[in-house]
């Protein structure tokens, strides 16, 4: 930290603080005056209830950078290795064949009237057919901005005169969307530096489906042969490490854990070592949930980062997990981790719901950040390689 | 979460008052605009346009009216329309009669049912009841092991069975029975709306439990699905409620407006951080007044009364007067503010605090660092600072792992602040003015605004103080005790920097 930057942000800790205490003390003064005149007219007299239970509360959460209460000393490096290591022996199961979006979308997509259906009833291009494909864009969570520069430029080659009819214009549309897709390199695969071993991290809010993921990922990458280690670094959420490792017993890949609580890259240092020592090649490492505004806890990834990176550990993908029913605050998530710890890729889940995931449009138009994997539904076979064709029609049929 | 809404409303009433007449076309733009900024706060795009709808037909019954500008009538439309798509009362708990009163959580996966579930369950705690939850999510791995994990930190019991979901919330409100518990909350499984088996075990749990009420708990983030998802929840197992979690995010919530409207059940409870206790009951017209940029003044004092004790609160203050305030007191302070969350919450809930300081990133480690310092020294020397000599501070430094300079800041700091809370409370510390109806004092007392004051952490280097006013006024403690009254009457206090509504 700049040590400019550290003064600044003691002076606003303590003005802060002072200025709550100032108003917490007024508060509960003057509030409780008023409640003890209050109760004093009432005949039992009794004390004012208004400030029970000091006690019970949850666990505050402690972050692994500069939190150590009275020790606080910042960044310490080096984890030492307090992940006890566990570690099930490699193994191979196939998966069956994998789904496609179209396939999966199928149900979805009959919950929708056919917004292309409608437009293509309609002879020529009107009003409502822009309209109409704007909503059908929104209601995507394609987002405002994005949509309309989407259209801008189908509306240059209608009044060019190169597109007349509807059918025409949404399949320019579809082009449109998908080699912007394409020139994101979405749908590539994940990619793996032999000679190192790679770590794969895996990011994102709470609840899209982060473990989920890895499991599946471990699954696939297992049937391909790789010697898997899946390190549990969601030391926060409770049992998040048994949910994991469970998942690493169903597809026997190595499990690396920590304790409930403990130090994140703690964890993934130990399950890189441990995979190098090994010979392993391939380390899926899990994070907690975290939101985004949270700087305490997105410092925390940059220190799991570094720590990943430690030979021969060599972070090859960063993966930001967004939940396909997510609006448009899936822009500002992948803004704030791209430029924590730089995300290479993003896994789209939950897209067998009704909701579609246009937010990874905007996405790629705004941060150009690639879809790479796509999450189907629970099973470890149902998670594919993005489809750029595929996600584009689902969208608009 | 509400802010980036109401800046963007301000922007468009701003341009609209700045006009004379305002013909129709001028009022159709400004409704676009509004319609647009909702679909950007995620409303859903319908939801958007049938409120905007409304407000347009507003406007026209309006033009009756000559009391308003034609401006100020679009603004009163809105206004109104959203408090009303919003608005209502907090829902209130009725007990059954014959207990268990059951309450059952659906949602898909993902959304936070789990740990709502937990947090749910100590807020029946605290409401004097005596809870059993359930867990009925088979399907995740070790899902049940999680609300275990969670209510054993809040004291609840969990009941649950391997198999059969359905047939372990049965067993449950028999367990529930047994023991004696009058509430009973029952996790379920994350279940797609597309997925007829699931949604079909769904609304068969709630056919066997006879819920008192069935709450979707929902994402703040969600985007446009919310409407799809609430209505097929809705149709399933017919919803008494929404708990709204992950509201402490930068998400601008508008699935809260879109559920509201299509399910026309209320938002009972909210969800503000990680913590068990960072959930509470949905006070709708507060939260209209938040996107209205009143902020929720309401919440706060209900969170300072919670938390705070009384006879704490009282000596700091009586030594403050004394003028001897500490460093003690203020690590004392700065624990009790703590215990009400993150700081940086706090602040969100003030109104009229400057921009700059709530955009301020404070992060708790940062409030660790402050600790640190404090910590490091002698009781001596947090008694008397003024006895910290170079070679103190270089122990203190290296002591607490910061730079000696940090430490001077802290203490120049401390000075300032000493100063400024002793003057703004001054005024508490004394006994209250006689008999049971305190009159507003007289202005002499009052702090003048601008005296003091906060530090904006842009106003220039550290160390200058400079006063945004607003918080001068907060502190003093009449104001606030008006502040108080005038909020629980709905009204806005005429000193408060309101907008221009």
């Amino acid at each position: 930290m700049v040590l400019g930057d550290g003064r600044t942000m003691v002076s606003l800790i303590i003005a802060l603080v002072a200025v709550v205490a100032v108003l917490m003390l007024a508060t509960v003064i003057v509030v409780s005056r008023g409640h003890a005149r209050a109760s004093r007219r009432q005949v039992d007299g009794r004390r004012d209830a208004g400030l029970s239970d000091p006690g019970s509360r949850g666990a505050v959460r402690e972050a692994g950078v500069g939190s150590a209460g009275s020790s606080g000393v910042g960044l310490a490096e080096a984890p030492g290795p307090q992940g006890a290591t566990e570690v099930t022996a490699g193994g191979v199961e196939l998966p069956s064949e994998p789904p496609s979006i179209r396939d999966r979308l199928g149900a979805a997509r009959r919950m929708f009237a056919s917004y292309a259906g409608l437009m293509l009833a309609r002879g020529s291009i009107s009003v409502d057919t822009w309209q109409e494909l704007e909503e059908a864009l929104v209601r995507a969570d394609v987002g405002l901005k994005t949509t309309r520069e989407l259209l801008a430029g189908l509306r240059e080659q209608v009044a060019g005169g190169s597109i007349s009819t509807p059918a025409d214009l949404i399949a320019a549309l579809e082009v449109q969307m998908s080699s912007t897709l394409h020139r994101h390199a979405s749908g590539a695969p994940l990619s793996f530096e032999p000679g190192c071993t790679n770590v794969w991290l895996f990011v994102g809010v709470n609840g899209v489906g982060k473990t989920t993921t890895i499991g599946k990922v471990a699954t696939r990458e297992v049937a391909n042969g790789r010697q898997v280690v899946i390190a549990a670094g969601d030391t926060f959420r409770a049992a998040a490490t048994d949910q994991l490792e469970l998942w690493a017993k169903r597809c026997n890949a190595g499990f690396v854990r920590g304790v409930q609580g403990g130090d994140p890259s703690a964890v993934i240092f130990d399950a890189v070592q441990h995979a190098g020592a090994q010979g392993n090649h391939l380390v899926l490492a899990d994070t907690a949930g975290r939101l985004h505004t949270k700087s305490n806890l997105m410092e925390e990834l940059k220190k799991i980062r570094r720590v990943a990176e430690r030979p021969p550990g060599k972070v090859t993908e960063v993966l930001l997990v967004v939940d396909a029913t997510t609006g448009q605050n899936g822009l500002a998530q992948a803004r704030e981790f791209a430029e924590a710890i730089g995300v290479t890729g993003v896994v789209l889940t939950k897209l067998d719901g009704t909701a579609k995931g246009g937010i990874v449009v905007a996405i790629q138009e705004e941060l150009g950040i690639p879809v790479k994997l796509v999450g189907l539904g629970e099973g470890p076979a149902d998670l594919v390689q993005f489809d750029p064709e595929g996600f584009v029609g689902a969208i608009l049929h | 979460m509400f802010e980036a809404l109401s800046e963007k409303f301000d922007g468009i009433f701003a341009r609209l008052r700045s006009r004379g007449r305002l013909s129709d076309a001028m009022i159709a733009e400004a409704l676009g605009e509004v319609r647009d900024a909702l679909i950007e706060a995620d409303v859903n795009f319908g939801v958007a346009r049938a409120i905007v709808a409304r407000v347009a037909e507003k406007c026209r019954e309006a033009e009756l009216s000559k009391s308003l500008s034609p401006a100020q009538q679009v603004v009163k439309a809105v206004n109104e329309e959203l408090v009303q798509v919003l608005g209502g009362e907090t829902l209130r708990i009725r007990y059954a009669a014959t207990p268990p009163t059951v309450v059952l959580l659906a949602g898909l996966q993902g959304s936070g049912k789990t740990t709502a579930a937990a947090k749910l369950a100590r807020w029946f705690k605290q409401q004097g009841r005596n809870p059993l939850l359930v867990g009925a999510d088979l399907q995740r791995p070790a899902a049940v092991e999680q609300l275990r994990v969670l209510a054993s930190e809040v004291g609840v019991g969990v009941f649950s069975e391997p198999h059969d979901p359905v047939a372990t919330a049965e067993n449950g409100v028999r367990e529930a029975r047994r023991l004696g518990r009058d509430v009973l909350v029952v996790d379920t499984a994350g279940r797609l709306t597309v997925d007829a088996a699931l949604m079909d075990e769904i609304s068969r749990m709630a056919s066997v439990l006879n819920p008192a009420y069935t709450f979707l708990v929902v994402d703040a983030m969600t985007g446009q699905d919310a409407v799809t998802t609430a209505e097929a929840f809705h149709a399933a197992v017919r919803l008494d409620g929404v708990i709204l979690t992950k509201l402490d995010g930068d998400a601008r919530g508008g699935a809260a407006l879109s559920v509201k409207e299509v399910v026309g059940c209320p938002i009972a409870f909210a969800s503000t951080g990680e913590r068990i206790a960072d959930f509470d009951a949905f006070h709708p017209d507060r939260m209209a007044g938040r996107i209205l940029g009143m902020g929720d003044i309401l919440s706060l004092v209900e969170a300072a009364e919670r938390e705070i004790d009384r006879d704490v609160a009282e000596s700091t203050v009586a030594k403050l007067r004394r003028g001897h305030f500490d460093l003690d007191d203020f690590l004392q302070q700065m624990q009790q503010i703590k215990k009400m969350g993150p700081l940086s919450g706090i602040i969100g809930l003030l109104p009229g605090v400057p921009k700059e300081l709530k955009d301020a990133k404070v992060d708790e480690g940062d409030l660790a660092r402050v600790e640190a310092i404090i910590r490091s020294m002698t009781p001596a020397e947090r008694r008397n600072p003024a006895i910290i000599d170079g070679s103190r501070r270089l122990r203190i430094a290296s002591g607490s792992g910061n730079a000696p300079g940090d430490v001077s800041n802290l203490l120049k700091q401390f000075k300032e602040a000493q100063q400024m809370m002793q003057k703004q409370l001054g005024v508490v510390g004394k006994p209250p003015a006689r008999g049971p109806k305190a009159k507003k004092r007289k202005g002499g007392r009052v702090t003048p605004r601008g005296s003091s004051g906060v530090q904006k952490p842009s106003a220039g280097g550290p160390g200058q103080l400079d006063d945004p006013g607003t918080v001068g006024n907060l502190g003093d403690a009449q104001s606030l005790g008006e502040l108080t009254r005038l909020g629980k009457a709905g009204k806005l206090p005429v000193a408060w920097p309101k907008r221009g509504w």
